[in-house]
């Protein structure tokens, strides 16, 4: 069924997991994934940097993948399943990559870390990095106008071995 | 954004038939929905392709590999049978963009990318490409990242793909449906060169639809080399890349492929150069006579000089890592 709005425009339903809770939503074609979150839902987590692809300050997983959720159209995510930054702990117990960057002090205005933090994340998961210089490179995709990459560098490789580790102890509950 | 109508085909057939000139295919988004954010791209609908399949890597039986057209860029560059086969595949593709972008590009969008020239993106700027007959303020503007290879008075731009290097390196084959039918184009003919029709970037009909990029049988697995030269270590666009691909009958060079990116339209090749190369023994003096033949009607503009030496610098250094088979660890066997 499809809602129309004031404006005329179609509205259409979409079903998605989002972090950990499925969720039906009703949303113009032209709003993007991270719109949805930020104004529709009020997960603020995840933040606006450049709205084009270019900074990373957007990461969130989608079916375990990094993506940038500026460029995803939310239409296009009914069936996905999705997890920001609000989804990664549980309760007050950290995600072992959150806990890694406060170890690290991998921060230093915040703003970029929520994405910098599920683009690690979904390094871990991809399992392609396995030196320093490959964390560097596979991490590109997120800006620090701070300048703590060395942090967040450091950061991700402690975080690097436990994470497979623990990956295969509790698979299918954390991202 | 521009509001539009979204449709979610069940069909290759119905997806095509939906397609009208106001309507844009969406696959991956990544640069579709940004230049829809910019106004630069206005559709009056999106046909989501995401329902059609088209996303697998399977080997031919002509020994090659079909390549689905929604197929992420880490997917293709990460699967078993590219990286062994096609390694200078894997290689280009994780030399673009970010590994966020990776996970969410499809390899038929890849092709369809538009120029990042600023003056294309900006629409308080004339542009040929985007407004045919209004002007190109980048041929005597901010013209360092443009072309120096194939352009035209009408238009300096590059294509940005990295991706398309190797395809075209490789002779690659596109398949396309459209409402009539299916066709397979070559790599070489798929892009255009701007001439006088800048707007257009390639010969797909606007009711076509890419649905799988097909690979010939490999011989390039040992020597080849994807350079790539930008700005930054990561995450930027070429200024200069290089696809160097080589085969040896013992010393002797048995097939050359060379393809630039980044200083042309489409990505740029020349079969002279690579007759140049087949049966010589390899050589840096060799290379540099291939290097300056390829860039030989090089015109560079106001700003884009130094592409000219970079990219035969490049070309020597991939021609030799090639050779070497540096980028696959080993000597040549």
């Amino acid at each position: 069924m499809t809602a129309i709005a004031s404006n005329g425009a179609a509205e259409h339903p979409i079903c998605l997991t989002l972090n950990g809770q499925p969720r039906t939503l009703q949303v113009h074609p032209w709003v993007t994934l991270l719109d949805l979150l930020r104004e529709q839902l009020d997960l603020i987590g995840t933040k606006k940097g450049c709205d084009h692809g270019q900074c990373g300050a957007c990461t969130v997983l989608r079916d375990g993948k990094r993506v940038n959720a500026c460029l995803t159209l939310a239409i296009m995510c009914d069936g996905a399943d999705l997890v920001t930054i609000e989804g990664l702990a549980s309760g007050d117990d950290l995600h072992p990559m959150q806990r890694a960057f406060i170890t690290h002090d991998a921060f230093q205005c915040g703003y970029c870390t929520p994405g910098q933090i599920c683009s690690a994340v979904g390094l871990v998961h991809e399992g392609r990095a396995d030196t320093r210089e490959a964390i560097r490179e596979q991490m590109s995709g997120n800006l620090c106008r701070c300048g703590a990459y060395g942090n967040i560098v450091a950061a991700v490789e402690e975080a690097l071995p436990s994470m497979t580790n623990g990956a295969k102890a509790q698979r299918g509950q954390h991202p | 954004m521009t509001p539009f109508s979204y449709h979610k085909p069940a069909s290759v057939s119905e997806a095509v038939n939906l397609a009208d000139a106001c309507s844009h295919f969406i696959a991956g988004g990544t640069n579709l929905v940004d230049l829809m954010k910019e106004n630069v791209v206005r559709p009056a609908r999106l046909i989501d392709i995401s329902g059609l399949g088209l996303n697998g890597i399977h080997a031919t039986p002509g020994g090659g590999v079909l390549i689905g057209a929604r197929v992420s860029n880490a997917d293709l560059a990460w699967h078993p049978l590219i990286e062994r086969h096609y390694p200078l595949l894997s290689d280009a593709v994780l030399a673009g963009a970010s590994p966020q972008l990776r996970n969410m590009a499809s390899t038929g969008g890849n092709l369809l990318q538009r120029t990042r020239c600023y003056y294309f993106y900006d629409t308080g700027t004339p542009c040929n490409k985007r407004e045919p007959g209004s002007g190109c303020p980048a041929r005597t503007g901010m013209n360092r990242i443009h072309a120096i290879l194939g352009a035209s008075d009408a238009c300096v731009a590059t294509h940005p793909s990295d991706m398309c290097v190797a395809l075209a390196a490789l002779e690659a084959v596109v398949h396309v449906q459209g409402p009539s039918g299916e066709r397979q184009i070559p790599f070489a003919d798929f892009h255009r060169l701007p001439a006088d029709t800048p707007e257009r970037d390639n010969n797909l009909a606007f009711d076509e639809l890419v649905t799988g990029i097909e690979l010939p049988p490999p011989v390039f697995e040992h020597h080849y080399r994807y350079l790539k030269i930008r700005d930054r270590a990561s995450y930027a666009f070429a200024l200069v890349s290089v696809a160097a691909a080589l085969t040896f009958d013992g010393e002797v060079i048995q097939q050359a492929r060379l393809a630039l990116g980044g200083v042309a339209h489409k990505p740029w090749r020349d079969p002279v150069v690579e007759r140049l190369l087949a049966g010589q023994v390899p050589s840096k003096a060799l290379f540099n006579r291939a290097a300056q033949t390829l860039l030989q009607g090089a015109q560079p503009l106001s700003h884009n000089g130094f592409k000219v030496t970079l990219a035969q610098r490049a070309i020597v250094r991939a021609l030799d890592d090639a050779a070497r088979g540096a980028a696959n660890g080993g000597a040549r066997p």
